[in-house]
């Protein structure tokens, strides 16, 4: 089985005052091409910072990013990142920003437009095209900053909470969204979030992470077939997982009230 | 918008068995609104009266004539000034000085201010020189920038410059500021280079900022025109206004404070007008 994306045993260690702060230890992660994986855990266990390791905006202390086996570490641009806040350009039409990606890479803007009409009309922001950002719902503006992170055309794109921000109902909307669009595009998609349903629901393997040092504790596939459903939350597999997820972010919990006190 | 009155106040039942005691009662002022006629009605007839009461205290002797002059004698100097008079020259030179110092300073300010971004060291290192000279009276600098650039247009244009150039550098680096290091981070993972953020992130988002300041700038770059025409000129409405109080020709100093207060409601129109044109193609 080829690996898309490869974090090889990368880590991040601060200077601080007191010491050397391990913010990451060693993190190994391989991800076949396609495929939906999900990273979950406690504030502070370091999601964030991979994902701006492997975006190339931190440099990390040890460890390589390998994508299709070449070393990509500390290069800009190699793939769509989505941060948690949608970022539209409220100077820029909902078209223009989600072009924004292309138009960096030096796509001629008529063309990157022409591209992206019919995907705009296709994933739910027909008759938004011309308007300005701040005429859309929290739900409409994250799916133009999803729209833009797809159009950026790298195979892997990285997702930061994307609905964390969303109202329970948006956000099961969004997801189903979101499924639909990785169908069709066939991207392989790292996903962060807090919500230990969502990540089981959307994902082929979620991995779950703790704190001090930030690292993954378990690993787990998710051996629900495809299409999901909503029924297949309350399937047994789904529950065991759910239940294993948070009873490793339990005990991570309260590990750290120990120390705390 | 009246409030209706719907009776209500915080009135006790009477019924009630342990009735504190009652208080007072009191309704949300409300105002009416005049019509728009009876309000300019109202801001003319002001006009109007304090013209006509300056002419009768001038006439009846109840002001020194000489020194406070009447309405009727300006009246009379203004059709002079533009008829006979150098009106047309003079406010040509205090229009032109102002507009070169309101954008030479508006753009040297923005772009320096814009600047700022590139290099936190930089903008470190420059700040304090920044804060000092808006910290200094400039305007106490007039009559070294008269001696260092002469007596004609450059000098005044260099001291309007002087006067908007701080303002518009310090609002725009506080728009620098304002940055959200979110948006750099959007930018350099979509493979930015340095001047892609910069011509369209940093340049767009501080747009507003910059624009803020040109009304702002417009009062100042024409006050420095007129100070420093004061100080030595041979032409606009400042050494008008300094002639003519010289020969205690008190009539011709209101007549050129006159012509320069509606040359700077015509330019601060103008300028209003330019702002809302270039927010409306910023669409904020």
């Amino acid at each position: 089985m080829s690996v898309k994306l490869r974090l090889d045993q990368i880590g991040m260690t601060f200077r601080t005052p007191n010491g050397a702060f391990t913010a990451l230890a060693p993190v190994t992660l391989s991800i076949s091409p396609g495929r939906f994986v999900s990273l979950i855990g406690p504030s502070g266990c370091g999601k964030s910072t991979i994902f701006n390791i492997v975006a190339g905006l931190l440099e990390p202390t040890g460890g390589r990013v390998l994508i299709d086996g070449a070393d990509a570490t500390g290069t800009i641009g190699r793939v769509g990142y989505m941060l948690q806040k949608d970022l539209l350009l409220p100077w820029r039409t909902v078209l223009d920003n989600v072009i924004l990606g292309m138009e960096i890479q030096g796509v001629p803007l008529r063309k990157a437009r022409e591209r992206a009409v019919p995907l705009l009309q296709r994933y739910g922001l027909s008759g938004f095209e011309y308007l300005y950002p701040n005429a859309l719902s929290g739900g409409m503006r994250q799916r133009a900053a999803l729209l833009r992170t797809l159009l950026f055309d790298t195979d892997v794109i990285l997702l930061d909470e994307p609905f964390g921000a969303l109202d329970a109902q948006t956000k099961l909307q969004m997801q189903e969204w979101l499924l639909g669009l990785w169908a069709d595009f066939g991207k392989t998609v790292v996903f962060v979030t807090h919500d230990i349903e969502e990540a089981i629901y959307l994902s082929d393997e979620v991995h779950v992470m703790a704190t001090r040092p930030g690292r993954i504790i378990e690993s787990m596939p998710v051996p629900i077939a495809r299409p999901r459903d909503r029924g297949a939350t309350l399937t047994p597999e789904f529950m065991a997982i759910k239940q294993r997820c948070l009873a490793l972010l339990m005990a991570g919990h309260d590990s750290a009230l120990g120390e705390a006190a | 918008m009246a409030v209706q009155d719907t009776g209500v106040g915080l009135v006790r039942a009477p019924s009630a068995p342990d009735a504190r005691p009652l208080r007072s009662v009191r309704r949300l002022p409300a105002q009416k609104d005049w019509p728009m006629l009876a309000i300019l009605a109202a801001q003319v007839g002001i006009l109007v009266g304090l013209i006509a009461l300056w002419q009768a205290a001038a006439d009846h002797g109840w002001i020194d004539g000489f020194f406070w002059s009447k309405p009727s004698d300006v009246f009379a100097t203004l059709i002079k000034f533009f008829a006979t008079g150098d009106a047309w020259t003079d406010i040509g030179f205090t229009f032109r000085s102002t507009i070169f110092g309101f954008f030479l300073g508006t753009t040297c300010g923005s772009l320096l201010g814009l600047s700022f971004w590139w290099s936190r060291n930089y903008a470190a290192i420059v700040q304090p020189y920044i804060i000092c000279f808006e910290a200094l009276p400039k305007l106490a600098l007039a009559p070294l920038v008269i001696l260092v650039f002469g007596i004609g247009l450059a000098s005044k244009v260099a001291i309007a410059t002087a006067l908007t150039l701080v303002v518009s550098t310090l609002t725009t680096y506080a728009g620098v500021k304002a940055l959200d290091s979110d948006g750099e981070k959007l930018f350099y993972s979509l493979g930015a280079s340095r001047f892609q953020v910069f011509r369209k992130l940093v340049v767009p988002h501080c747009l507003p900022w910059i624009i803020s300041v040109l009304r702002v700038n417009i009062g100042l770059a024409l006050t420095g025109a007129i100070v420093g025409e004061f100080i030595a000129s041979q032409h606009g409405l400042g050494r008008a206004i300094l002639y003519a109080g010289n020969t205690y020709d008190i009539a011709l100093v209101w007549v050129a404070v006159l012509v320069l207060s509606t040359l700077a409601m015509i330019m601060y129109a103008a300028v209003s007008w330019l702002e809302r044109i270039l927010r409306k193609g910023i669409r904020q």
